[in-house]
Protein backbone atom coordinates (compact mmCIF):
# COMPACT_ATOMS: atom_id res chain seq x y z
CA UNK A 1 0.00 0.00 0.00
CA UNK A 2 1.04 3.57 -0.60
CA UNK A 3 2.74 5.57 2.07
CA UNK A 4 0.19 7.56 4.07
CA UNK A 5 0.58 10.49 6.41
CA UNK A 6 -2.80 10.15 8.10
CA UNK A 7 -4.82 7.00 8.03
CA UNK A 8 -7.97 6.97 10.12
CA UNK A 9 -10.19 3.91 10.35
CA UNK A 10 -13.64 3.81 11.95
CA UNK A 11 -12.57 6.41 14.47
CA UNK A 12 -14.91 6.94 17.39
CA UNK A 13 -14.60 9.27 20.33
CA UNK A 14 -17.13 9.21 23.11
CA UNK A 15 -17.16 11.51 26.11
CA UNK A 16 -18.97 10.68 29.29
CA UNK A 17 -20.73 13.66 30.76
CA UNK A 18 -22.06 12.34 34.02
CA UNK A 19 -24.40 9.52 33.11
CA UNK A 20 -24.81 10.74 29.55
CA UNK A 21 -22.60 9.63 26.68
CA UNK A 22 -21.73 12.17 24.01
CA UNK A 23 -20.58 10.72 20.71
CA UNK A 24 -18.32 13.38 19.22
CA UNK A 25 -17.00 11.20 16.41
CA UNK A 26 -19.15 8.36 15.15
CA UNK A 27 -16.81 6.14 13.20
CA UNK A 28 -15.04 8.17 10.54
CA UNK A 29 -12.46 6.94 8.06
CA UNK A 30 -10.22 8.84 5.68
CA UNK A 31 -6.66 8.91 4.45
CA UNK A 32 -4.32 11.80 3.73
CA UNK A 33 -1.36 11.14 1.45
CA UNK A 34 1.98 12.97 1.37
CA UNK A 35 1.81 16.38 -0.27
CA UNK A 36 -1.91 16.93 0.27
CA UNK A 37 -3.36 20.20 1.50
CA UNK A 38 -6.64 19.24 3.12
CA UNK A 39 -9.08 21.40 4.99
CA UNK A 40 -11.21 19.88 7.69
CA UNK A 41 -14.41 21.84 7.94
CA UNK A 42 -17.42 21.84 10.15
CA UNK A 43 -19.44 24.03 12.44
CA UNK A 44 -18.93 23.99 16.19
CA UNK A 45 -20.28 20.73 17.55
CA UNK A 46 -19.41 18.84 14.38
CA UNK A 47 -16.59 16.95 16.05
CA UNK A 48 -13.95 19.03 14.30
CA UNK A 49 -12.03 19.95 17.46
CA UNK A 50 -12.20 16.39 18.74
CA UNK A 51 -10.80 15.15 15.45
CA UNK A 52 -8.08 17.80 15.56
CA UNK A 53 -7.07 16.73 19.07
CA UNK A 54 -6.82 13.11 17.97
CA UNK A 55 -4.95 13.93 14.76
CA UNK A 56 -2.58 16.04 16.86
CA UNK A 57 -1.96 13.11 19.22
CA UNK A 58 -3.27 15.16 22.13
CA UNK A 59 -6.14 12.76 22.65
CA UNK A 60 -6.74 9.09 21.91
CA UNK A 61 -9.75 7.62 20.14
CA UNK A 62 -12.28 5.55 22.09
CA UNK A 63 -12.17 2.96 19.33
CA UNK A 64 -10.85 2.71 15.81
CA UNK A 65 -7.34 3.18 14.54
CA UNK A 66 -5.26 6.19 13.72
CA UNK A 67 -1.92 5.83 11.96
CA UNK A 68 0.36 8.80 11.55
CA UNK A 69 3.21 8.18 9.14
CA UNK A 70 2.49 4.46 9.58
CA UNK A 71 2.61 4.48 13.39
CA UNK A 72 -0.45 3.22 15.26
CA UNK A 73 -1.22 5.91 17.81
CA UNK A 74 -4.01 4.28 19.83
CA UNK A 75 -1.66 1.98 21.71
CA UNK A 76 0.92 4.58 22.72
CA UNK A 77 1.56 5.93 26.21
CA UNK A 78 1.42 9.61 27.14
CA UNK A 79 5.18 10.02 26.85
CA UNK A 80 5.28 8.23 23.50
CA UNK A 81 2.56 10.56 22.25
CA UNK A 82 4.73 13.51 23.30
CA UNK A 83 7.57 12.15 21.22
CA UNK A 84 5.26 11.71 18.21
CA UNK A 85 4.10 15.31 18.58
CA UNK A 86 7.68 16.42 18.85
CA UNK A 87 8.97 14.58 15.77
CA UNK A 88 5.99 14.19 13.44
CA UNK A 89 3.63 17.11 13.94
CA UNK A 90 3.86 20.87 13.66
CA UNK A 91 1.01 22.76 15.32
CA UNK A 92 -0.23 26.18 14.27
CA UNK A 93 -2.87 27.63 16.60
CA UNK A 94 -5.45 30.34 16.18
CA UNK A 95 -3.97 32.41 19.01
CA UNK A 96 -0.31 31.83 17.98
CA UNK A 97 0.64 30.70 21.51
CA UNK A 98 4.07 32.28 21.46
CA UNK A 99 5.96 32.69 24.71
CA UNK A 100 5.97 36.34 25.77
CA UNK A 101 9.28 38.02 26.68
CA UNK A 102 11.01 35.47 24.47
CA UNK A 103 12.52 36.34 21.09
CA UNK A 104 11.14 35.00 17.83
CA UNK A 105 14.27 32.89 17.41
CA UNK A 106 13.97 31.33 20.88
CA UNK A 107 10.27 30.67 20.32
CA UNK A 108 11.12 28.80 17.15
CA UNK A 109 13.87 26.82 18.89
CA UNK A 110 11.45 25.57 21.55
CA UNK A 111 10.35 22.25 19.98
CA UNK A 112 13.99 21.24 19.48
CA UNK A 113 14.68 21.77 23.19
CA UNK A 114 12.59 18.68 23.79
CA UNK A 115 14.60 16.65 21.32
CA UNK A 116 17.85 15.65 22.97
CA UNK A 117 19.40 14.44 19.70
CA UNK A 118 19.65 18.04 18.44
CA UNK A 119 22.64 20.04 19.64
CA UNK A 120 22.44 23.72 20.63
CA UNK A 121 24.28 24.79 17.47
CA UNK A 122 21.98 22.74 15.21
CA UNK A 123 19.01 24.13 17.09
CA UNK A 124 20.01 27.70 16.38
CA UNK A 125 20.80 26.92 12.74
CA UNK A 126 17.51 25.14 12.09
CA UNK A 127 15.51 27.89 13.83
CA UNK A 128 17.20 30.53 11.67
CA UNK A 129 16.43 28.49 8.58
CA UNK A 130 12.77 28.09 9.60
CA UNK A 131 12.42 31.84 10.16
CA UNK A 132 13.94 32.46 6.73
CA UNK A 133 11.37 30.10 5.23
CA UNK A 134 8.54 32.27 6.56
CA UNK A 135 10.28 35.50 5.54
CA UNK A 136 11.15 36.81 9.00
CA UNK A 137 14.96 36.75 8.75
CA UNK A 138 15.16 40.38 9.91
CA UNK A 139 12.81 39.93 12.90
CA UNK A 140 14.61 37.15 14.76
CA UNK A 141 15.46 39.18 17.84
CA UNK A 142 12.00 40.69 18.23
CA UNK A 143 9.64 39.83 21.07
CA UNK A 144 6.11 38.72 20.16
CA UNK A 145 4.63 42.03 21.37
CA UNK A 146 6.83 43.87 18.88
CA UNK A 147 5.37 41.89 15.99
CA UNK A 148 2.06 42.24 14.14
CA UNK A 149 -0.51 39.45 14.25
CA UNK A 150 0.53 38.16 10.84
CA UNK A 151 4.19 38.18 11.84
CA UNK A 152 3.40 36.38 15.09
CA UNK A 153 1.56 33.70 13.14
CA UNK A 154 4.59 33.41 10.85
CA UNK A 155 6.79 32.84 13.88
CA UNK A 156 4.33 30.16 14.99
CA UNK A 157 4.52 28.57 11.53
CA UNK A 158 8.32 28.64 11.70
CA UNK A 159 8.08 26.94 15.10
CA UNK A 160 5.88 24.28 13.52
CA UNK A 161 8.38 23.77 10.69
CA UNK A 162 11.54 23.62 12.75
CA UNK A 163 11.29 19.92 13.63
CA UNK A 164 10.66 19.06 9.97
CA UNK A 165 7.30 17.40 10.70
CA UNK A 166 5.48 15.05 8.34
CA UNK A 167 2.25 16.92 9.04
CA UNK A 168 1.42 20.56 9.61
CA UNK A 169 -1.74 20.79 11.66
CA UNK A 170 -3.35 24.21 11.63
CA UNK A 171 -6.24 25.01 13.95
CA UNK A 172 -8.16 28.04 12.62
CA UNK A 173 -4.76 29.52 11.88
CA UNK A 174 -6.26 32.59 10.21
CA UNK A 175 -9.08 33.05 12.73
CA UNK A 176 -7.51 36.04 14.47
CA UNK A 177 -6.33 37.80 11.31
CA UNK A 178 -7.88 40.29 8.91
CA UNK A 179 -8.59 39.30 5.31
CA UNK A 180 -5.36 40.59 3.84
CA UNK A 181 -3.16 38.97 6.47
CA UNK A 182 -5.19 35.75 6.21
CA UNK A 183 -4.48 35.63 2.47
CA UNK A 184 -0.80 36.26 3.13
CA UNK A 185 -0.70 33.39 5.60
CA UNK A 186 -2.57 31.15 3.14
CA UNK A 187 -0.04 32.12 0.44
CA UNK A 188 2.68 30.94 2.79
CA UNK A 189 0.85 27.67 3.45
CA UNK A 190 0.41 27.12 -0.29
CA UNK A 191 4.13 27.71 -0.84
CA UNK A 192 5.00 25.24 1.90
CA UNK A 193 2.58 22.75 0.36
CA UNK A 194 4.13 23.16 -3.09
CA UNK A 195 7.49 22.38 -1.47
CA UNK A 196 5.98 19.09 -0.37
CA UNK A 197 4.59 19.71 3.10
CA UNK A 198 1.43 17.83 4.00
CA UNK A 199 -1.03 20.17 5.65
CA UNK A 200 -4.30 19.57 7.48
CA UNK A 201 -6.09 22.85 7.95
CA UNK A 202 -9.00 22.94 10.35
CA UNK A 203 -11.35 25.83 9.73
CA UNK A 204 -15.01 26.80 9.65
CA UNK A 205 -14.53 29.54 7.07
CA UNK A 206 -15.34 28.32 3.57
CA UNK A 207 -13.57 31.30 1.98
CA UNK A 208 -10.33 30.09 3.55
CA UNK A 209 -10.95 26.44 2.63
CA UNK A 210 -10.99 27.33 -1.09
CA UNK A 211 -7.22 27.73 -0.91
CA UNK A 212 -6.78 24.07 -0.04
CA UNK A 213 -6.98 21.19 -2.50
CA UNK A 214 -9.33 18.89 -0.61
CA UNK A 215 -12.23 19.46 1.74
CA UNK A 216 -13.32 17.05 4.43
CA UNK A 217 -16.64 18.25 5.83
CA UNK A 218 -17.80 17.04 9.22
CA UNK A 219 -21.29 17.22 10.61
CA UNK A 220 -22.52 15.68 13.86
CA UNK A 221 -19.56 13.34 14.06
CA UNK A 222 -19.80 12.02 10.50
CA UNK A 223 -17.96 12.93 7.33
CA UNK A 224 -20.65 14.34 5.05
CA UNK A 225 -18.35 15.35 2.22
CA UNK A 226 -14.79 14.50 1.23
CA UNK A 227 -13.79 15.77 -2.16
CA UNK A 228 -10.98 17.32 -4.11
CA UNK A 229 -11.68 20.97 -4.80
CA UNK A 230 -10.28 23.34 -7.39
CA UNK A 231 -7.59 25.22 -5.52
CA UNK A 232 -7.57 28.96 -5.73
CA UNK A 233 -4.27 30.73 -5.54
CA UNK A 234 -4.04 32.77 -2.36
CA UNK A 235 -1.47 35.00 -4.04
CA UNK A 236 -3.93 35.91 -6.80
CA UNK A 237 -6.64 36.55 -4.21
CA UNK A 238 -4.23 38.72 -2.28
CA UNK A 239 -3.41 40.79 -5.36
CA UNK A 240 -7.11 41.12 -6.16
CA UNK A 241 -7.80 42.76 -2.82
CA UNK A 242 -8.41 46.50 -2.98
CA UNK A 243 -5.32 48.48 -2.03
CA UNK A 244 -4.81 48.84 1.68
CA UNK A 245 -6.61 51.77 3.24
CA UNK A 246 -4.15 51.99 6.07
CA UNK A 247 -1.79 54.88 6.07
CA UNK B 1 26.65 30.15 80.81
CA UNK B 2 26.74 26.90 78.85
CA UNK B 3 23.06 26.26 79.42
CA UNK B 4 22.26 29.79 78.23
CA UNK B 5 24.19 29.27 74.97
CA UNK B 6 22.48 25.94 74.52
CA UNK B 7 19.09 27.55 75.06
CA UNK B 8 19.89 30.34 72.60
CA UNK B 9 21.02 27.80 69.97
CA UNK B 10 17.79 25.86 70.31
CA UNK B 11 15.76 29.07 70.18
CA UNK B 12 17.55 30.26 67.03
CA UNK B 13 17.15 26.86 65.39
CA UNK B 14 13.44 26.93 66.19
CA UNK B 15 13.04 30.42 64.71
CA UNK B 16 15.02 29.36 61.65
CA UNK B 17 12.89 26.27 61.03
CA UNK B 18 9.67 28.24 61.45
CA UNK B 19 10.90 30.81 58.91
CA UNK B 20 11.87 27.98 56.57
CA UNK B 21 8.38 26.54 56.73
CA UNK B 22 6.75 29.95 56.31
CA UNK B 23 9.08 30.81 53.43
CA UNK B 24 8.48 27.41 51.89
CA UNK B 25 4.72 27.89 52.00
CA UNK B 26 5.25 31.29 50.38
CA UNK B 27 7.18 29.61 47.57
CA UNK B 28 4.50 26.97 47.19
CA UNK B 29 1.87 29.71 46.85
CA UNK B 30 3.87 31.66 44.30
CA UNK B 31 4.50 28.50 42.30
CA UNK B 32 0.78 27.73 42.31
CA UNK B 33 0.05 31.19 40.92
CA UNK B 34 2.80 30.76 38.32
CA UNK B 35 1.46 27.40 37.20
CA UNK B 36 -2.08 28.76 36.89
CA UNK B 37 -0.94 31.87 35.05
CA UNK B 38 1.17 29.86 32.65
CA UNK B 39 -1.34 27.10 31.96
CA UNK B 40 -1.42 27.91 28.25
CA UNK B 41 2.35 27.91 28.08
CA UNK B 42 2.36 24.48 29.70
CA UNK B 43 -0.24 23.30 27.17
CA UNK B 44 1.84 24.65 24.33
CA UNK B 45 5.03 23.05 25.62
CA UNK B 46 3.23 19.73 25.91
CA UNK B 47 1.75 20.05 22.43
CA UNK B 48 5.19 20.56 20.90
CA UNK B 49 6.62 17.56 22.65
CA UNK B 50 7.37 18.24 26.32
CA UNK B 51 6.90 15.13 28.41
CA UNK B 52 5.38 15.24 31.89
CA UNK B 53 8.81 14.97 33.44
CA UNK B 54 10.11 17.91 31.37
CA UNK B 55 7.37 20.13 32.80
CA UNK B 56 7.95 18.76 36.30
CA UNK B 57 11.68 19.47 36.07
CA UNK B 58 11.12 22.96 34.68
CA UNK B 59 8.94 24.05 37.59
CA UNK B 60 11.09 22.26 40.19
CA UNK B 61 14.11 24.12 38.84
CA UNK B 62 12.24 27.40 39.00
CA UNK B 63 11.18 26.95 42.62
CA UNK B 64 14.66 25.78 43.60
CA UNK B 65 16.28 28.78 41.92
CA UNK B 66 13.73 31.06 43.57
CA UNK B 67 14.56 29.77 47.06
CA UNK B 68 18.29 29.73 46.32
CA UNK B 69 18.14 33.42 45.42
CA UNK B 70 16.41 33.96 48.77
CA UNK B 71 19.08 31.86 50.44
CA UNK B 72 21.95 33.82 48.89
CA UNK B 73 20.37 37.11 49.92
CA UNK B 74 19.97 35.66 53.43
CA UNK B 75 23.59 34.53 53.61
CA UNK B 76 24.86 37.93 52.46
CA UNK B 77 22.55 39.73 54.87
CA UNK B 78 23.63 37.46 57.74
CA UNK B 79 27.32 37.98 57.02
CA UNK B 80 26.90 41.75 56.82
CA UNK B 81 24.89 41.98 60.02
CA UNK B 82 27.21 39.75 62.01
CA UNK B 83 30.20 41.69 60.72
CA UNK B 84 28.61 44.94 61.85
CA UNK B 85 27.69 43.40 65.20
CA UNK B 86 31.20 42.08 65.74
CA UNK B 87 32.61 45.52 65.00
CA UNK B 88 30.23 47.25 67.36
CA UNK B 89 30.79 44.82 70.20
CA UNK B 90 34.49 44.31 69.54
CA UNK B 91 34.09 40.58 69.05
CA UNK B 92 36.15 38.53 66.66
CA UNK B 93 34.42 38.05 63.28
CA UNK B 94 34.31 34.34 62.51
CA UNK B 95 32.49 32.88 59.49
CA UNK B 96 31.43 29.28 59.79
CA UNK B 97 31.79 27.69 56.35
CA UNK B 98 29.64 24.78 57.46
CA UNK B 99 26.79 27.13 58.29
CA UNK B 100 27.01 28.90 54.92
CA UNK B 101 27.17 25.67 52.93
CA UNK B 102 24.46 24.07 55.04
CA UNK B 103 22.08 27.01 54.62
CA UNK B 104 22.69 26.93 50.86
CA UNK B 105 21.66 23.29 50.65
CA UNK B 106 18.78 23.69 53.08
CA UNK B 107 17.44 26.46 50.84
CA UNK B 108 17.71 24.28 47.75
CA UNK B 109 15.97 21.45 49.59
CA UNK B 110 13.19 23.78 50.78
CA UNK B 111 12.60 25.01 47.23
CA UNK B 112 12.43 21.47 45.92
CA UNK B 113 10.22 20.22 48.73
CA UNK B 114 7.65 22.99 48.52
CA UNK B 115 7.91 23.29 44.75
CA UNK B 116 7.17 19.62 44.22
CA UNK B 117 3.41 19.74 44.55
CA UNK B 118 2.80 22.73 42.20
CA UNK B 119 5.25 21.24 39.69
CA UNK B 120 3.47 17.89 39.89
CA UNK B 121 0.17 19.67 39.30
CA UNK B 122 1.62 21.41 36.23
CA UNK B 123 2.98 18.20 34.78
CA UNK B 124 -0.34 16.41 35.19
CA UNK B 125 -2.31 19.01 33.23
CA UNK B 126 -4.17 17.74 30.22
CA UNK B 127 -2.66 19.46 27.15
CA UNK B 128 -6.06 19.92 25.47
CA UNK B 129 -7.57 21.78 28.43
CA UNK B 130 -4.35 23.64 29.13
CA UNK B 131 -4.22 24.99 25.57
CA UNK B 132 -7.80 26.24 25.75
CA UNK B 133 -7.38 27.74 29.22
CA UNK B 134 -8.31 31.43 29.38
Amino acid sequence: MDHTIIQVEKLRRTFEMGSEKVHALKGISFTIYPGEFASIMGTSGSGKSTLLNILGCLDRPTSGEYYIDGIAVSALSRDELSTIRNRKIGFVFQSYNLLARTTALENVELPLLYNSSVSAAQRRERAIHALEQVGLQDRMGHMPNQLSGGQQQRVAIARALVNDPVLLLADEATGNLDTRTSYEIMTLFQELNSEGKTIAFVTHESDIAVFTSRTIMLRDGHIVKDEAVATQSARVALEALPPSEDY
Amino acid sequence: MDSLTGFLTVLLAAIASISLVVGGIGIMNIMYVTVTERTREIGLRMSIGAKNKDILLQFLCESTILSLIGGIIGILLGLTLSYLASRALNWPFVVSTTAVVASFFVCAATGMFFGWYPAKKASNLDPINALRYE
